[in-house]
C-alpha cells in the first residue's frame, strides 16, 4: 500500500480541479474531476514534446553505443591468453574506485571538449561503466572456451569469433546492461541540470524539476497555450499533470523488463 | 582394501596432473598478433575512459591551483593546500562532513533493518503470487527518477495542500507545518524516502539466501515446538547473518559520499534545510555553479582520496573474513 498510494495521490491531484486543491488540500480520490490541467498542456505541447525528443535520441544512441564499446572491451577481458588482459581489467576498474569529481570533469567537458550544450554532453562521457563492463566480462568468461578455441582454429579473426560467436550467445547479459542504461538515461537530470542552458536541449527528466520547483515556469509554459490568462492557470493541478504526461508511459512499461535488472544484481562479480 | 584405497589416491594424482598441465597449456599466452587484434577491440572503452575518467584524475590537480578559465587547468598557478585549508578552516566543512557521515550510518542501519524485516515477512508468505506481487510494486521506485521521487515527496510534503499536514489535522494538531523550511525534520524524511526507494532492491538479496536455506531446519526446529517467532530468531536470521555482516561493512566504504539526487532533489536544494540536508556532494555543486572551482574540486578530491581508502581498508577486512565476497 505504501508503495501504490502515492501514485494514486499523484494522478489523483492532476484530474482535480485547481479551485478544489486550493481549498482542500491535495486528495487521494478527487472531489471534482477536471481535466482542465491536461486540457492546457496538450494544447501546446511542443516543451514536452521536445523533452521527449531528445530524451529518447541520446537513450537510444547511448544504449547501442555503449553497449558496443563495452561488451568489445569486456571481450579481451575475458581471454585468459590476452597477455595484456590483467592491466585492461585494472585499467577499467580503478576507475569505479577513484575518480577525479565533479569539478575537473566539468572543466575537461565544457572548457575544453566544448561538449556543453549539445546533445552529446548526454551521450560520449558515459559511455563506458566500469560496473557494467566487469557485468559482461563476468559473463563472457562463463561461456566454454572451446567455443573460442574452435572458431580460431577455424582461422577466424578475434572481431569475427565476437560477433559470430560470443554476441548470439550474450543475450542476457547484453539485455540486462542495455536495459540499464536506458533506465539511467531516461532518468538522467543532472547531466542538464550542469551542462545545459539551451532550452530545446532540455532532459524530460530536467523539464520535471523546473516544473517542480519553479511556478512561474509551469506558467510560462501555460501562457504559450493562449488559452489561459496567467491568473487562471491550474499551477499546481499542472505540475502533477506534467508529471503523469511525462512519466506515466515509462511507469507502464518499465516493471515487464525488470527481471532484467534483478539480473543485473546476481551476475555481478568482480574477481577472477 | 587397502590396494583399493591406494589406486584411487594414485588415479587422483594422475588426474591432478593432467589438470596442471592442461592449465599451463591454456595460460599460454597469444601470439603478437593475436594480442594486437584484442587490444584493437578494446581500444574504442580505453580511449573513452581516458579522456573521461583518466583525465578528470590528470585534472583535479586544479585543486591545488588557482583557477583562471583563460589559462585553463595547467596554466593556472599553483597554490598548494591553500583550497583545502579554506574549506576545513570555514564553518561548512563541519557541516558537511557531519551530515554527510551521519546519513550513511543512519541509511546503513535503517535499510539493514528494514530489508532484512522485509525479507523474513516475504518469506513468511506462503503464496508465491503474492510475493512476486510485493516484489515488483517494492522495486517500483528503482525505475524512477529522483525528479519523480520529489514530486511524490513533494505532494505528501506541500504545506499548504500537502497530505501530511491533513493528516496532522485530523489527528487534531493545529496549524501547519512547512517542511520546507523546517530543518529539523529532514533527516527523518530523508531516512523514510530513502528506505521507500531502496527497500525493495536491498530485501532481494536476504529474501534470496532465506530461499536458498535448507528447509529440514525450521520443520526440526517446528517438530521441536518452536514458534514462528522463535523460527524466526534462531534459525532465519543466523542464517542471513554473514550476508547482513558483508553488506554492512561494504557500506562502510560508501561513508563518505552520498546520493546527490536525494539530498539536492527531495529537498528541492532549499537552502533553509542546509543544516541538516547539506552533505559534500551538492557542497561541492553548489561550488560548480558559483563559480568557486577550485574549492569544489579540492573538497571533491579530498571525498576521493578517503574514498578509494575507505575501501581498500573495506576490502582487506572482508577478505580476512570471507574472501569469496571481496570485490577484489
Amino acid at each position: 500500500m505504501i508503495y501504490i498510494l502515492p501514485f494514486i495521490l499523484v494522478i489523483s491531484v492532476s484530474i482535480s480541479s485547481e479551485n478544489t486543491v486550493k481549498v482542500f488540500g491535495y486528495t487521494l480520490f478527487p472531489k471534482v474531476i477536471s481535466l482542465d490541467a491536461y486540457k492546457s498542456i496538450f494544447a501546446n505541447p511542443g516543451q514536452i514534446l521536445q523533452g521527449y525528443k531528445i530524451t529518447i535520441m541520446f537513450t537510444v544512441m547511448t544504449t547501442i553505443l555503449s553497449t558496443i564499446v563495452m561488451t568489445l572491451v569486456a571481450y579481451p577481458m575475458s581471454r585468459r591468453n590476452y597477455k595484456l588482459r590483467n592491466l585492461l581489467t585494472f585499467y577499467v576498474f580503478f576507475t569505479m574506485l577513484f575518480s577525479g569529481g565533479l569539478v575537473p570533469s566539468y572543466i575537461i567537458n565544457s572548457k575544453i571538449l566544448h561538449l556543453d550544450n549539445t546533445i552529446w554532453i548526454y551521450i560520449i562521457p558515459g559511455l563506458v561503466s566500469a560496473w557494467n563492463v566487469i557485468l559482461i566480462r563476468t559473463f563472457f568468461q562463463g561461456l566454454p572456451e572451446s567455443l573460442v578455441e574452435s572458431a580460431k582454429l577455424d582461422g577466424a579473426s578475434e572481431l569475427r569469433t565476437y560477433f559470430q560467436i560470443i554476441m548470439p550467445l550474450s543475450t542476457p547479459v547484453v539485455a540486462t546492461v542495455a536495459f540499464m542504461t536506458v533506465v539511467a538515461k531516461w532518468n538522467d537530470w543532472n547531466t542538464a541540470l550542469i551542462y545545459i542552458r539551451d532550452q530545446n536541449l532540455y532532459s524530460l527528466q530536467y523539464l520535471l524539476q523546473k516544473i517542480l520547483r519553479e511556478t512561474e515556469f509551469v506558467k510560462k509554459m501555460a501562457a504559450e497555450t493562449g488559452m489561459l490568462s496567467n491568473v487562471d492557470t491550474p499551477t499546481e493541478t499542472m505540475k502533477f499533470a506534467l508529471a503523469m504526461v511525462a512519466a506515466g508511459p515509462v511507469l507502464v512499461v518499465f516493471p515487464f523488463f525488470q527481471k532484467y535488472f534483478a539480473e543485473g544484481l546476481t551476475i555481478g562479480a568482480i574477481k577472477g | 582394501m587397502e590396494s583399493l584405497i591406494k589406486h584411487e589416491v594414485e588415479k587422483l594424482n594422475v588426474q591432478l596432473q593432467h589438470e596442471r598441465i592442461n592449465k599451463r597449456r591454456d595460460i599460454k599466452y597469444y601470439t603478437l598478433k593475436e594480442n594486437f587484434e584484442l587490444s584493437l577491440l578494446a581500444l574504442p572503452a580505453v580511449i573513452l575512459l581516458f579522456i573521461f575518467n583518466y583525465m578528470p584524475m590528470i585534472g583535479s590537480i586544479v585543486a591545488f591551483k588557482r583557477f583562471r578559465p583563460n589559462l585553463g587547468i595547467f596554466g593556472s598557478g599553483w597554490v598548494g593546500f591553500k583550497n583545502f585549508e579554506f574549506f576545513f578552516t570555514s564553518q561548512d566543512a563541519w557541516r558537511v562532513a557531519r551530515n554527510t557521515v551521519l546519513y550513511s550510518f543512519d541509511f546503513m542501519i535503517v535499510n539493514l533493518v528494514g530489508a532484512v524485516l522485509i525479507a523474513i515477512l516475504l518469506y513468511n508468505i506462503r503464496n508465491k503470487i503474492a510475493v512476486k506481487a510485493y516484489n515488483t510494486v517494492m522495486i517500483l521506485p528503482k525505475f524512477l527518477s529522483m525528479v519523480l521521487i520529489a514530486f511524490i515527496v513533494y505532494a505528501v510534503l506541500n504545506p499548504t495542500a500537502g497530505v501530511m499536514n491533513q493528516i496532522l489535522h485530523l489527528f487534531g494538531f493545529n496549524g501547519t507545518i512547512n517542511w520546507y523550511a523546517e530543518p529539523k525534520w529532514w533527516p527523518l524524511i530523508l531516512t523514510i524516502t530513502n528506505l521507500w526507494m531502496g527497500i525493495g532492491m536491498n530485501s532481494i538479496i536476504y529474501y534470496a539466501a532465506l530461499v536458498g536455506m535448507d528447509t529440514a531446519l525450521l520443520e526440526a526446529a517446528q517438530i521441536d515446538g518452536a514458534t514462528k517467532w522463535q523460527q524466526t530468531r534462531y534459525v532465519s536470521i543466523p542464517h542471513i547473518v554473514p550476508i547482513m555482516t558483508i553488506t554492512t561493512i561494504l557500506a562502510f566504504g560508501s561513508i563518505f559520499s552520498g546520493d546527490f539526487g536525494l539530498f539536492y532533489q527531495t529537498t528541492m536544494d532549499v537552502g533553509l534545510l542546509y543544516p541538516t540536508t547539506d552533505i559534500i556532494n551538492t557542497y561541492v555543486f553548489r561550488g560548480l555553479q558559483n563559480g568557486n572551482l577550485e574549492i569544489s574540486a579540492a573538497v571533491g578530491l579530498f571525498q576521493s582520496v578517503v574514498g578509494l581508502i575507505m575501501i581498500l581498508i573495506v576490502n582487506g577486512i572482508v577478505r580476512k573474513i570471507s574472501p569469496e565476497n571481496s570485490m577484489f
